[in-house]
């Protein structure tokens, strides 16, 4: 399969600062009553079901560790059971470490007494949860200055900063609400804004948007995406949905069994799965969501230099037995097209390619994704060239680069 | 063979005869200040006119109720109608016995109730009691109330209060343990002490289902109070004891229609205390 172009992704969001906010090393969670023991008996070699029958205590992380940049979405991936959820607990310590180091900001919070850890709670980690764990009794205002209360803001103070918040999610107006009144979207837009009215570094997000319906999961991402361009925080997202790792991720840590597989962007993890595991949650990924022009262009060819004549076009399509031609200057910007009948009419009359040049074109952008390509290439007739905002052609598009694109990637995972 | 038999009332006769012998000054302080409580109370209530009480507790149940016209309405006639059949006073002795008793048995069920919802330990050692309290019949409640406390309202205050006890206890353990684990971890991971965490987040939204242990608890003291009026708890409840040995149908049946407009007005203003979440 020649003449395909493997472009990065280029993620959205910022690209990630080489320092670390967040540092895990060898973290290990037994749930039972000898952790000791299971930990050792695992150590032998046993697996993790012979340690349950013997000690009925379940390892739910082996061993973990990975450095989160300050500025990324980080996100652990991962099936039910493979310990995401606890490892995201472990970092706020609502779930303690048996084993292992969690320094954030370069302070170790693993056995740091009550009060060191509350201060770290409230004034450096935000947490959202996954069905939204509003208050019932209290309204969305008083709900969203939870965390400033606690920390014993007056009331004047923490209302206005709730306000502001409320505001920013686009919930301006609704702080008198209950939550029983309220969308799950808007409710956990409220959890949002509660996590972030303290103004944390690092938000917790656990299984956030899985509670949500399909459409309104997508605009939350897009929302998180905004508000994570313009706050910068430090995220890390827990979720079961790899089209929403691959979405939001920095980069993606795949857990399975309480241990890290693989960490990597999501290009990373889409097209070098590191291993028959990761390769296998990948193969169920929707390829046409995550997959973007760049991916399934191919090589702008042939085209033709605008100053070159109407008998090089008129040659270049019967040798490629196409009907019609890209027209482009020098530095790859693109001009138009011109058709079979038009060139070999200019080539009797003796007129240039700039004469009989059409610029109607439809075009479309890098990061179009393929439900987008699909809706113009449908109207037309020909190939569509891949354009940048600069005007360079990148790539053409046709229905079959796409699916030799879906092909190869489907059949590679 | 005869089975000898042991001797579980012999042992309970001698605890009880131990505790009057060394506690007796903590019963007498016990008894003559709930009797000066209960008189004072009744006095208050008796002191304001009949008509002026009337109005106040059906605007009170106007409010509680958040403006239910009928149920007002419903208040208004009912107390009028106890007015009538000539039970006010006797109706108000039964209120004052009530109050007092609820109030001393939430004092006491509440906190041991909260108590019992952070401690797995007390919740275990606390079961059997609570299963005790509410199997036994209640009549035997008042043999030692009698012993301790002598006859009257007294007695019949402690036999309510061990009485209503158990629902008021049991609920707010079981409200507190029901709170969804992710409201905890909403208090934790915003750094709440466990003092905020119960306060703010615990007790709030625990309080519908401690209400409906503070109802019940009411409703088995005003059913209690008349089973006390045997051992000379006056009110409402002695009428019937009058009604019952005299084979008076009418008095007996006066005085326990009166006593049911009471436990109805007393439901619907501690059901309505709270407000349900989202209507308004």
């Amino acid at each position: 399969m020649e003449g395909f172009v493997i472009v990065e992704i280029v993620c959205s969001g910022d690209p990630p600062e080489s320092e670390p906010i967040i540092r895990v090393q060898d973290l290990t969670k037994v749930f039972g009553h000898d952790p000791e023991k299971a930990l050792k008996l695992h150590r032998l070699g046993r697996s993790k079901k012979e340690v349950y029958d013997e000690t009925k205590a379940t390892i739910a992380l082996h061993n973990v560790s990975f450095e989160v940049m300050r500025g990324e979405t980080f996100v652990l991936m991962g099936l039910s059971g493979s310990g995401k959820s606890t490892l995201l607990r472990c970092i706020n310590r609502l779930i303690d470490p048996t084993e292992g180091k969690i320094e954030i900001d370069g302070v170790e919070i693993v056995g740091m007494d009550h009060e060191e850890l509350r201060h770290i709670r409230r004034h450096k980690l935000g947490m959202i949860f996954q069905n939204f764990a509003l208050l019932p009794q209290r309204n969305i205002l008083d709900n969203v200055a939870f965390g400033l209360e606690i920390m014993g803001v007056s009331k004047d103070e923490r209302n206005q900063r709730a306000e502001e918040v409320l505001e920013m999610v686009g919930l301006g107006g609704y702080g008198s609400s209950m939550p029983s009144e309220l969308s799950g979207g808007m409710k956990q837009r409220v959890g949002l804004a509660r996590a972030l009215t303290s103004d944390p570094d690092i938000l917790l997000m656990d299984e956030a948007f899985s509670a949500l319906d399909p459409l309104i999961r997508r605009d939350m991402q897009d929302e998180l995406l905004e508000l994570q361009e313009r706050l910068g925080k430090t995220i890390i997202f827990v979720t079961h949905d790899l089209d929403e790792a691959l979405k939001l991720g920095t980069r993606i840590a795949l857990m399975k069994d309480g241990s890290i597989v693989q960490i990597g962007t999501p290009e990373e993890i889409l097209t070098n799965p590191e291993n028959a595991y990761v390769e296998k949650f990948v193969a169920d990924v929707d390829l046409t969501r995550v997959l973007t022009a760049k991916d399934v262009m191919r090589r702008p060819e042939p085209v033709a230099q605008c100053t070159a004549g109407p008998r090089v076009a008129l040659h270049l399509m019967e040798e490629h037995d196409i009907s019609m031609i890209f027209v482009i200057t020098r530095h790859r910007i693109l001009r138009g097209f011109v058709t079979l009948e038009d060139t070999v009419s200019a080539v009797k009359e003796g007129k240039n390619l700039s004469d009989i040049l059409r610029t109607d074109v439809a075009t479309v952008a890098p990061d179009a994704t393929i439900p987008d390509i699909l809706s113009l290439i449908v109207q037309s007739n020909h190939p569509l060239p891949v354009v940048d905002e600069n005007g360079r052609m990148h790539g053409l598009v046709s229905r079959a680069s796409i699916l030799a694109a879906l092909a190869r990637k489907g059949g590679e995972a | 063979m005869e089975l000898p038999k042991l001797p579980i009332g012999d042992v309970v006769e001698i605890i009880v005869d131990w505790i009057e012998m060394y506690f007796s000054w903590l019963l007498d302080a016990i008894s003559t200040g709930l009797r000066v409580l209960v008189s004072g109370f009744e006095d208050l209530l008796l002191a304001i006119p009949a008509p002026v009480l009337i109005v106040l507790i059906s605007v009170l149940v106007w409010f509680v109720t958040r403006h239910d016209l009928k149920m007002t309405i419903l208040t208004a006639l009912g107390l009028l109608l106890i007015w009538d059949l000539g039970l006010w006073e006797l109706s108000m002795l039964t209120v004052v016995l009530v109050l007092i008793a609820t109030v001393i048995a939430l004092a006491l069920s509440i906190p041991i109730g909260i108590a019992a919802a952070r401690s797995d330990t007390l919740n275990t050692i606390l079961r059997p009691f609570l299963d005790f309290m509410q199997t036994m019949p209640s009549f035997v409640y008042l043999i030692p109330a009698v012993i301790f406390f002598g006859l009257g309202s007294v007695p019949g205050i402690i036999a309510t209060v061990i009485f209503a006890m158990p629902p008021a206890l049991r609920l707010t353990t079981l409200g507190i343990r029901q709170v969804p684990v992710e409201l905890i971890e909403v208090a934790d991971a915003f750094g709440a002490t466990p003092r905020q965490k119960l306060f703010k987040v615990q007790l709030p939204v625990a309080l519908p289902t401690i209400m409906a242990g503070v109802n019940q608890c009411i409703m088995l003291a005003l059913s209690m109070t008349v089973i006390a009026s045997m051992i000379g708890a006056g009110g409402l409840g002695y009428q019937v004891l009058v009604g019952i040995q005299r084979v008076d149908i009418g008095m007996g049946f006066e005085a326990g229609l009166a006593i049911v407009i009471l436990a109805i007005i007393f439901d619907r203003i501690t059901q309505n205390l709270v407000p349900k979440y989202g209507s308004k």
